[in-house]
């Protein structure tokens, strides 16, 4: 065969397989994605039921004990308003108040319950500008 | 006061290091401050020498290729023929461009 | 001396900005003298940084709270190590790091270049010197590290407990040096393009610093997932973290760069492609810097409110935007001097491999950006976890560990069937026994049937390494006679770039199977258990022994004895503590700031060839409570009164009847914790029994050990008497002269 039909054979398959790869990429990460939302846009737009991922800074002074629960509230990081929030499960080391956080809710009554396991944690920022905290 | 002075030495030092070339030349002009070793100055050559031992790296790669077996008696002849091949071409293109320089 | 320390980074970015426009300058108007000045601005910078460091490091050695890091990050009872690492646990000090490995191994690279390139080197200085003026001036005008106080506290804020471990402490140079080492092919390649000097030279310079910087971004990120294992309290060593995914992108690029870099050595193509994998790592390696640093993955909308985002994302755009005009630039001189002969070749299996790994990269980079990208489209932020990874990444992973064992036994240019017959036949067979051995262990089905092929890979790869060894040691005594041991050193001595790779590649096939195992057949059990009582995890009974409990004023732990038995038979007894260290915060009260602060885990880990059995201690505290609000109630009153009789008694007096309550308090802390001994209740303990996972370390190691082969330089006297004999011979056969040269 032709050195350059076979280089344009090869480049046809390439860039299809990078096609494939980018397709799948692309679908599975709108697919089994979750929105993750604020305090205010989780208050605001929640739907019974379903679960979000919830992220925010944990507000100071809101971390309690109530048996194997863990309860404490996620702030949002603009408005002053934060969500309850009831977790049971692994307890991520870096967790303290002040500390940004992702977990994953589900609404029940007036409270937000963490899916187990769900919570993770991010390092203690040393990067960000200091904000101020209520 | 004596924090103002230690940063006034070390001033001092490091406009003396850095500029030190630009005193040397203006001194004796023809002075190769950067004092390495004595390595052909053409980049051509240098260019050529680095090809001529990724060639000859090339060639004992081939003969060791050959000796584990992943290269039979038939394929290494041919590889080894085109590698001395390119070597000699190399070492060919090197000596004109040592020449010209 | 902080004012010194100041003034030497001003100091530092003035020469930076001089040395980058004197190289520049000078090989612009073939003035040699100004390229020389560039040169020496960047040994200058160098000691300039030293100095720098050694002021920080002394302050913290110190612990001169006056200067805001050491107040912010030491104590005066954080160990002496940890005070001497403590620098790079700040913003500041890690930027100052940066600068200084940058300017060392900058200083490095010039001086073994002395002579060489000399077209090009002055290009990368400038460039480098770029770099340190980047980072210069971040610690100049927004994160200097020599910020001090006219109010210095008596006490330090402390190191992060989590960061009290010896990973923790070298994964940050370790970490720095890569990405710092992987400017400098950058700036090499850059300098290249420029000059359209783009034959063999610059490639020998850039190919051991591209190697050296992925060693060490290599050894930072396993040691970043030891420190997760062994500190953290979830049991995981990879947890697909947008910081974790930061380094591994660019260590992907380069890991493709070293492959196809050999590529274009021996058969000058993929130029383009090697030219935009340099580019890429570099960029690859200040988007992580960035990442980390930015807080751009909170919010799009959040990082403009960080100090340093705005900055990185300049310099980020402005090295894309330079790579991608220098390569449309320079593509008639990067055009490929031959073709693939044959797709079963070792230039294809190189190829397919890069195609992998650069598949990967994009993979890590989308999912890690996801959350960005989807906020930019859709307007909602969404947010994909580690699942999204594992469909791609270990299908990616297969292929590449085959191809890793593909690799050393193909021949470059050709092979013929023959020759694959006597080449594959026993890894082949290897692979597929363990394959099958594997499967009728497991009673004939698998519900991991991409773990067992991983195992069935990994077991080729090292079939394979060991078979090139030993043929390569079998061919050396035909022509020396030399007893196998010397044999074998001498091999690898005499060809190191290939035994080291093949080194490299063992270890990787010996860390994956340890990933495969320890991710796909991990037994884990979240239980709650009181005194006496146990758990059985696969086959394991764990018995929860006694409660621990401690406290001095730094720290308060409480902690379990648990024994681990299989069979009746003792196996080992593990020890898991919790670590609660006080907050400094007052409102939390006087004695709830010692069990509402940072908490760090000490887990228990019996770690063996075959499997680890691994706990943590999470002890609820609330039994504590109502004990810890009287306590902050009485203690609180208490206080109280002796700051309002402080206006009629003396200083000293008030001190000391401080000091009297203080010593009471840590009483009563001791009393409350050892109510955890003397009243113990039930407890959650994580317990997990994880397969092979020695395995990813042991791997590690012998990645580390061969990639250290292969970047050892060959000895100066050989490299001269193979020089000089070349020369000599140069008029002879190339074969006799090949033969000679180390």
């Amino acid at each position: 065969m032709d050195p350059s039909r076979k280089r344009a054979i090869r480049l046809v398959v390439a860039l299809t397989a990078a096609l494939l790869l980018a397709s799948a990429l692309v679908y599975t990460s709108f697919a089994a994605g979750r929105d993750e939302v604020t305090a205010s846009q989780l208050l605001a737009k929640a739907k019974p039921g379903k679960s979000y991922i919830l992220a925010g800074t944990v507000l100071a002074n809101s971390v309690h004990h109530q048996g194997t629960a863990l309860l404490f509230r996620v702030r949002d990081p603009k408005l002053k308003v934060s969500v309850p929030v009831r977790y049971t499960g692994i307890v991520p080391d870096p967790f303290a108040e002040g500390r940004g956080v992702l977990v994953t809710v589900r609404e029940q009554g007036s409270q937000w319950i963490g899916e187990q396991n769900s919570l993770t944690t991010k390092c203690p920022s040393k990067y960000q500008a200091a904000s101020s905290s209520y | 006061m004596l924090q103002f002075l230690i940063v006034l030495a070390i001033l001092a030092v490091v406009v003396i290091v850095v500029t030190g070339p630009l005193r040397s030349a203006s001194r004796s002009p023809s002075t190769d401050a950067a004092g390495g070793p004595e390595v052909d100055d053409n980049p051509d050559i240098a260019d050529l020498e680095a090809a001529r031992e990724a060639k000859y790296r090339e060639i004992r790669d081939a003969e060791l290729d050959h000796s584990t077996g992943k290269l039979s008696d038939a394929d290494f002849e041919a590889v080894d023929k085109t590698l001395r091949a390119e070597a000699v071409e190399i070492l060919h293109a090197l000596d004109r461009a040592r020449e010209k320089h | 001396m902080a004012l010194t320390g100041r003034a030497l980074l001003i100091l530092g970015l003035a020469v930076a900005v001089f040395g980058a426009c004197a190289s520049l300058y000078g090989v612009r108007t073939g003035r040699r003298e100004w390229v020389d000045c560039g040169r020496r601005s960047v040994y200058t910078l160098a000691a300039l940084m030293t100095l720098a460091f050694v002021i920080l490091e002394s302050a913290f050695l110190r612990s001169d709270f006056s200067f805001n890091v050491v107040a912010g990050h030491s104590s005066t009872t954080t160990p002496t190590f940890y005070k001497m690492t403590a620098p790079w646990s700040s913003q500041e000090g890690s930027l100052l790091l940066w600068v200084w490995l940058l300017s060392l191994w900058s200083s490095l690279v010039l001086f073994l270049t002395r002579g060489k390139v000399r077209e090009i080197v002055p290009y990368a200085t400038a460039i480098l010197l770029g770099f340190g003026t980047f980072f210069l001036s971040l610690t100049v005008f927004y994160a200097n590290p020599f910020a001090t106080t006219s109010n210095p506290p008596a006490e330090g804020a402390g190191l992060d407990p989590l960061l009290l471990h010896p990973s923790m402490m070298i994964h940050p140079p370790m970490l720095y040096s890569g990405y710092t080492l992987l400017t400098i092919p950058f700036a090499f390649a850059v300098g290249a393009l420029i000059t359209g000097r783009l034959g063999s030279e610059w490639i020998a310079v850039v190919r051991r610093f591209a190697l050296a910087a992925w060693l060490f971004l290599g050894i930072g990120i396993l040691l970043g997932a030891r420190w997760s294992y062994t500190e953290l309290g979830w049991g995981g060593y990879w947890a697909w973290d947008p910081v974790e995914n930061a380094a591994l992108m660019p260590w992907l690029c380069i890991t493709a760069f070293i492959h196809s870099i050999m590529i274009q050595e021996k058969r000058g193509m993929l130029k383009v492609w090697n030219a935009s994998l340099v580019l890429g790592s570099a960029t690859l390696a200040i988007i992580g810097t960035f990442l980390v640093r930015s807080g751009v993955l909170d919010s799009i909308h959040a990082f403009g409110a960080s100090t340093l985002g705005v900055p990185f994302v300049l310099l980020i755009a402005v090295m894309i935007c330079a790579s991608i005009g220098l390569i449309v630039w320079r593509r008639p001189q990067l055009r490929s001097e031959s073709q693939l002969d044959s797709l079963l070749s070792r230039e294809a299996v190189f190829l397919f491999q890069n195609v992998v790994l650069v598949a990967m990269v994009f993979v890590v980079f989308w999912v890690t950006f996801f959350p960005l990208i989807s906020e930019a489209v859709t307007g909602t932020k969404v947010s994909v976890g580690p699942p999204a990874f594992r469909p791609f990444i270990v299908p990616l992973a297969l292929v590449l560990v085959l191809l890793s064992g593909i690799g050393p036994i193909i021949a470059w240019r050709r092979v013929t069937v023959a020759n694959l017959r006597r080449n594959f036949t026993i890894p082949v067979l290897v692979g597929l026994t363990t394959l099958v051995v594997l499967i009728v262990a497991g009673g004939g089905t698998s519900s991991r049937p991409l773990a067992l092929i991983m195992f069935g890979l990994g077991a080729f790869v090292i079939t394979t390494v060991a078979q090139e060894i030993w043929r390569g040691v079998s061919a050396r005594r035909a022509m020396t006679h030399d007893p196998v041991p010397i044999a074998l050193v001498q091999l690898i001595r005499r060809n190191r770039r290939r035994y080291g790779g093949y080194i490299v590649h063992a270890g990787l096939a010996v860390l994956l199977i340890g990933v495969a195992a320890s991710s796909s057949f991990q037994h884990s059990s979240d239980v709650t258990l009181a005194p006496g009582q146990h758990a059985v995890v696969n086959g394991y009974t764990i018995r929860y022994v006694r409660p621990l409990a401690s406290a001095t004023p730094q720290k308060i732990s409480f902690g379990a004895v648990l024994d681990v038995s299989k069979g009746g038979k003792h196996v080992t007894t593990l020890t898991t503590t919790r670590g609660f260290y006080p907050a400094q915060d007052p409102t939390l009260g006087i004695i709830g700031r010692f069990f509402n602060g940072s908490a760090d885990s000490n887990v228990g880990l019996r770690a063996g060839i075959t499997k680890d059995i691994w706990t943590v201690i999470n002890p609820d505290l609330s039994p504590l409570q109502s004990l810890i609000t009287k306590g902050d109630r009485l203690f609180a009153a208490d206080e109280s009164q002796i700051m309002s009789r402080a206006a009629k008694v003396s200083t000293q007096q008030t001190q000391q009847s401080l000091n009297a309550l203080f010593a009471q308090r840590d009483l009563a802390i001791s009393g409350l914790t050892a109510r955890f001994v003397s009243h113990p209740w039930s407890v959650n303990f994580l317990l997990i029994v994880s397969p092979l996972v020695t395995w990813i370390w042991l791997g590690a190691l012998i990645i580390a050990f061969g990639g250290l082969i292969a970047l050892w330089p060959v000895p100066a006297f050989a490299r001269r008497r193979a020089v000089a004999r070349a020369g000599a011979g140069r008029r002879s056969s190339p074969a006799v002269a090949a033969r000679e040269t180390a």
